[in-house]
């Protein structure tokens, strides 16, 4: 009877469901090293993978010897191309729409490219014979720039042009040269130029946003076992995406998908680094189907940086236009995407540059046109997207640059420029130029009160002081604003528009209630650190009145969980959360029947309150979820099937689009390049916010990720396609040394079409917090007649700003 | 990432390892901290067949504080050097040369005797030991020498120690009371190496510079100690014309290479900013 005194309020509260700072239920086992991850596998008879790799970024391989390889002791094979080929696994199907060598067929296209698979008893033995097996290479010219690919007589990938050398038709279309991948334009391309030829103001600028790496803490690896008794291939690996991976590996290995299945383990962190399929899941199948015994394939650091899925690496050519007073009235992008030597984006189908047309950002711009132009070139395949929906980061950097390039030209400041420029909020849905309809929104109040936090006019008034006294001769100091203001577009998709593969980007949710009122609820997602386990439970509990702690929540295999497509693109809240609310919806109306039938009276005569139903206009009669769970198995009821179970799969009508109002404060060392994040705030907008503590958790980590993307992190490759930043020495990941107290804050604005108004959030903060961090950097010079350079902004990078601009004479 | 095969030894005292050493000749390395060797072993850059673990050598351990001069065994960790109270006292230089090395994990581990033998141009402890004028104790078949840190290096890798013997000791003289020290470094982030790195000490007596010693760090394939730039402030009054003198002299000692934290002539301007920081820093902290 103590839950009768219960107020309505504290029975919510002891759901721990929605808008709680519930703990996250999986830190348990990860704080206490009692995490389950793909290397922590370990089966009876394993053997273990390891690759030989090319140390040549572009060259024929003329011959392959293993013979040595062999005589090492525990080594049981090495498998080549010439091995694959008969079964049609010497190449396998990329997400984009192009072909991947699995293992080298004549020739490699990168450094690091995969040649031939040793299996062994052991790691040791692997890496031994992997030293002794010769491969013969005849060096071939190296392209690593993707200008000079499009003008250059060496033709990279000879699969793809036909006898005469011309290059034949690829997934998206017509290709203009060899070394072309495909053209993507969004927009109307005549207007646009009319309006910016016949334009008060224009500004141009040509931008670089560098090649950079997910680098998942976890690196990518797979455990495939076949069992040639029941025919059953299971497969554990690093997959966000574990059922897409089930249907991939039953289309190019024939086994039939009834008797594959995948499981997604714990997972280290992806970052859009395990979306894709590499050659180590497919040659860990195929030594298990060879040898019969399991086999263990875990990349090291240096080969998960060097050649498992870079991001970025577009060349961005903009033009934006303008009045005199500062009204947009066009865009203008051309982007040269350099893929690498293969096209192994990971975008929804009919998106090869993803959703780079949300490109005019979070301004009413009335014109635009994009075009990109994929091509290959002698690096590493990749083009996923890092912390950010499909190169969402790259067209926010871009237009986040070109305001500011534009309030440099219009001798305007770029936070009035943005507020002048936002959609407002009475034009949501706003239809944009290049195609995208903008759920909901409000800007402005968002950015007035990102600007009043951080009290931006007394900013620029300390900053106009600094400039002075640093003319003066007073410091060596320069301070720079960061501003941003981005639109996110999440939650991929509509299955009309958006499929990976063929298969619709929907998801999933099923739950089941036991007897005694908990329930285990699995989806299509799976988490990488995200902490679905807790929200999810979270949104259970709110739509049917049963404790989070009472919930278990299982994510990645696919022989229990229902089909979903899973976990990156910020999609698992907009899709699989709501899939959650709409099964958990379908079991509240079961729930309502039941309740009505126990306290004998209709359907319509009994409503929902926090965990129970009760008689409308008697409080005092009610029966508990608890209490309708019991009754769902024990009780005959006239009409109703027994049990509570339900499925949802949802396919989403819209994207969400989150947004935020970020600013950073910068001091900059003139004399050493070395800056010094003073002050950072967040504010984001992710609609219905369903646990604070974890979006504050995510916020910092996607502000320390786009911290590390535009302060150093980059895959730098020289001329010869060397990779010269492929350890943690050169490639920079910050550590808490390095990262400065972010303050966090928010608005809500919900989705007006999610089931409960969330928009997602894991990767908002990095898609915004690269161009803060940029701009402030580039701020700090504006005064000195700084328009723009590239990132990364590391030491030297903006010594060398300060030095072109004669600020060390 | 993964070492080819090799015998691992740990013995109980220097004599044992020595032996080892003399067996296997070139086979053979000894290991401290192996922040430095077991990265290159699992590169496969470093081929070792047989590896002498240092760790049971009890005599290879401890701090001793002298009147005239600090005694340091080999197999010392960083963390050790940075908790020693009495040696932040004698030798304050030492402490805050340590704190800028890698990270905490890493200084758990890392060891001074690791750190100078190596001859790794990024290490810090070489230059600040030629800076402090330190020498090292080498055990070998033939039996113990010292060497000044100073003519210890020869090129990256490449010491005046011979294959068959230990470096086992560093001995530093304490500096005079009232000598101003600071130790500068840039660096991308924790953990790197440095882009440049300088130490510095500067004793005065009334205004005027008596002596001075300034070393640097990763600008070259051997730690820089550079007399000329210690020179041009002995005598001076430490004013802008000495330091800016002393700083020339530096730039023109140092052969910096370009890697990716930038061009030559990026690091040499670098290298005169850090440089002058420091001597700032040790004159600041300079009495008399």
């Amino acid at each position: 009877m103590k839950d009768e005194v219960q107020t309505p309020e504290d029975r919510a509260a002891g759901l721990k469901g929605m808008g709680c700072s519930r703990k996250r239920v999986e830190d348990v086992r990860f704080t206490q090293g009692k995490g389950n991850y793909v290397d922590d596998i370990k089966l009876d008879g394993m053997l273990f993978g390891d690759f030989v790799r090319s140390p040549y970024a572009h060259a024929r391989v003329k011959s392959i010897n293993s013979e040595e390889a062999m005589k090492v002791p525990g080594v049981v094979a090495v498998i080549t191309a010439a091995d694959l080929e008969p079964l049609g696994l010497h190449w396998m199907p990329t997400l984009a729409g192009d072909k991947q060598m699995v293992l080298a067929d004549g020739k490699v296209l990168f450094q690091g490219q995969e040649v031939a698979f040793v299996v062994a008893e052991d790691r040791y033995a692997a890496a031994d014979a992997v030293e002794l097996v010769e491969v013969e290479y005849e060096e071939l010219p190296v392209i690593v720039d993707p200008f000079e690919a499009l003008k250059s007589d060496v033709v990279l990938r000879e699969d793809t042009v036909d006898e005469n050398g011309k290059a034949t038709d690829g997934a998206h279309g017509p290709r203009n040269h060899p070394n072309h991948i495909f053209t993507w334009e969004a927009g109307e391309e005549a207007e646009t130029n009319a309006v910016i030829d016949s334009a008060e103001v224009v500004a141009e600028e040509t931008m670089y946003y560098h090649r950079t790496h997910p680098c998942p803490l976890e690196t990518c690896g797979s455990v495939a076992s076949m069992d040639k008794v029941t025919g059953k291939l299971t497969l554990w690996g690093t997959f966000q995406a574990p059922h897409a991976i089930r249907t991939v590996v039953s289309l190019i290995s024939g086994i039939a998908e009834h008797n594959i299945r995948v499981i997604s383990p714990d997972i280290g962190g992806g970052f859009g680094n395990k979306v894709g399929a590499y050659s180590g899941y497919v040659c860990s199948v195929v030594a298990s189907i060879v040898t019969g015994r399991p086999v263990k394939w875990i990349e090291d650091r240096m080969e998960n940086l060097m050649t498992t899925a870079f991001a970025r690496d577009y060349w961005m050519k903009g033009k934006i236009s303008a009045t005199k007073e500062g009204k947009i009235t066009g865009l203008h992008c051309h982007v040269t995407a350099d893929h690498g030597g293969f096209d192994a984006c990971a975008d929804p189908t009919k998106f090869p540059a993803g959703f780079m047309n949300i490109c005019t950002g979070s301004y009413d711009i009335p014109t635009a046109y994009l075009a990109v132009d994929g091509v290959y070139t002698n690096k590493a395949p990749g083009g996923v997207s890092y912390r950010c929906s499909f190169r969402v980061t790259e067209a926010v950097y871009f237009i986040e640059r070109m305001i500011e390039v534009l309030a440099i030209k219009l001798n305007m400041d770029a936070a009035e420029l943005r507020r002048i420029n936002f959609i407002k909020k009475e034009q949501f849905p706003y239809q944009s130029a290049l195609g995208w309809e903008y759920d909901s929104g409000d800007y402005h109040t968002a950015w007035d009160k990102a600007m009043k936090a951080v009290d931006y006019d007394g900013l620029r008034a300390e900053q106009a002081q600094r400039v002075e006294d640093f003319k003066a001769g007073k410091t060596r100091s320069l301070m720079g604003i960061g501003l941003s203001f981005f639109t996110e577009i999440v939650g991929a998709g509509p299955v009309k528009n958006c499929d990976i593969l063929g298969l619709g980007m929907f998801d999933s949710c099923e739950i089941r209630i036991h007897p005694t009122g908990s329930a285990i609820a699995r989806l299509g997602t799976i988490s990488q650190g995200q902490g679905h386990a807790t929200t999810f439970s979270q949104i259970i509990a709110s739509e049917i009145g049963i404790p989070a702690d009472d919930i278990t929540l299982e994510e990645g295999d696919t022989d229990t969980a229902p089909y979903g497509l899973g976990t990156y693109g910020s999609r698992s809240t907009p899709v699989a959360g709501a899939a959650t609310a709409m099964a958990a919806r379908k079991i509240r109306a079961k729930a309502q029947m039941i309740a009505a039938y126990l306290l004998e009276v209709h359907d319509d005569d009994v409503e929902f309150d926090v965990d129970r139903f009760v008689v409308k206009g008697a409080p005092e009669r009610f029966k508990t979820m608890k209490e309708i769970a019991f009754a769902a198995y024990n009780q005959a009821i006239p009409g109703i099937e027994p049990g509570l179970e339900a499925v949802s799969y949802y396919d989403p009508p819209n994207m969400t689009y989150p947004f935020g109002a970020y600013v950073c404060v910068m001091d900059i060392d003139v004399d050493t390049g070395v800056p010094d994040i003073r002050r950072f705030y967040a504010l984001d907008d992710c609609g219905t916010r369903i646990n604070p503590m974890i979006i504050e958790g995510q916020v910092h980590g996607g502000l320390t990720e786009a911290l590390a993307v535009a302060l150093g992190q980059e895959i730098a490759y020289d001329e010869m396609g060397n990779v010269k930043t492929g350890t943690l020495m050169d490639f920079f990941l910050p550590t808490a040394w390095e990262v400065p107290n972010y303050e966090t804050d928010y608005t809500v604005t919900p989705s007006p079409h999610h089931p409960i108004g969330a928009k997602g959030v894991g990767e908002s903060p990095h898609v915004g917090g690269v161009p803060c961090f940029s701009n402030a950097v580039q701020d700090a010079f504006r005064a000195f007649g700084l328009t723009h350079t590239n990132m990364p902004h590391d030491h030297w990078r903006i010594w060398k700003t300060a030095n072109d601009l004669g600020l060390h004479d | 990432m993964i070492p080819s095969g090799f015998e691992y030894h740990r013995p109980a005292d220097v004599a044992g390892a020595l032996s080892i050493l003399q067996e296997h000749g070139d086979d053979a390395r000894v290991i401290a901290g192996g922040h430095s060797l077991i990265p290159m072993m699992k590169l496969r850059m470093a081929d070792v067949d047989h590896l002498i673990d240092l760790q049971d050598i009890d005599a290879l351990k401890g701090i001793s504080i002298g009147t005239d001069e600090v005694t340091i065994g080999a197999m010392v960790t960083q963390h050790e050097l940075i908790e020693n109270d009495a040696l932040a006292q004698a030798v304050p230089i030492i402490r805050e040369a340590a704190l800028v090395i890698a990270d905490p994990q890493v200084r758990y581990v890392g060891t001074i005797g690791g750190n100078v033998a190596n001859g790794d141009p990024g290490n810090d402890m070489p230059g600040l030991m030629q800076c402090l004028d330190a020498r090292f104790e080498l055990v070998g078949p033939d039996g113990t020498r010292e060497v000044p840190a100073r003519e210890f290096y020869e090129a990256a890798y490449f010491t005046a120690r011979e294959d068959e013997e230990i470096l086992t000791k560093v001995i530093i003289p304490v500096p005079a009371a009232g000598t101003g020290q600071a130790y500068e470094k840039q660096k991308r982030k924790i953990g790197d190496y440095a882009t440049a790195a300088s130490g510095v000490m500067i004793q005065t007596e009334g205004g005027v510079c008596t002596a001075a010693s300034i070393a640097m760090t990763n600008l070259a394939d051997t730690p820089i100690w550079c007399e000329a730039a210690s020179d041009a402030l002995v005598g001076s009054d430490l004013g802008d014309v000495a330091c800016k003198a002393a700083v020339a002299a530096a730039i023109d000692a140092i052969e910096p290479v370009a890697d990716n934290r930038g061009p030559v002539e990026f690091k040499k301007h670098v290298a005169g900013v850090i440089l002058r920081r420091a001597i700032d820093r040790a004159i600041a902290r300079a009495s008399n």
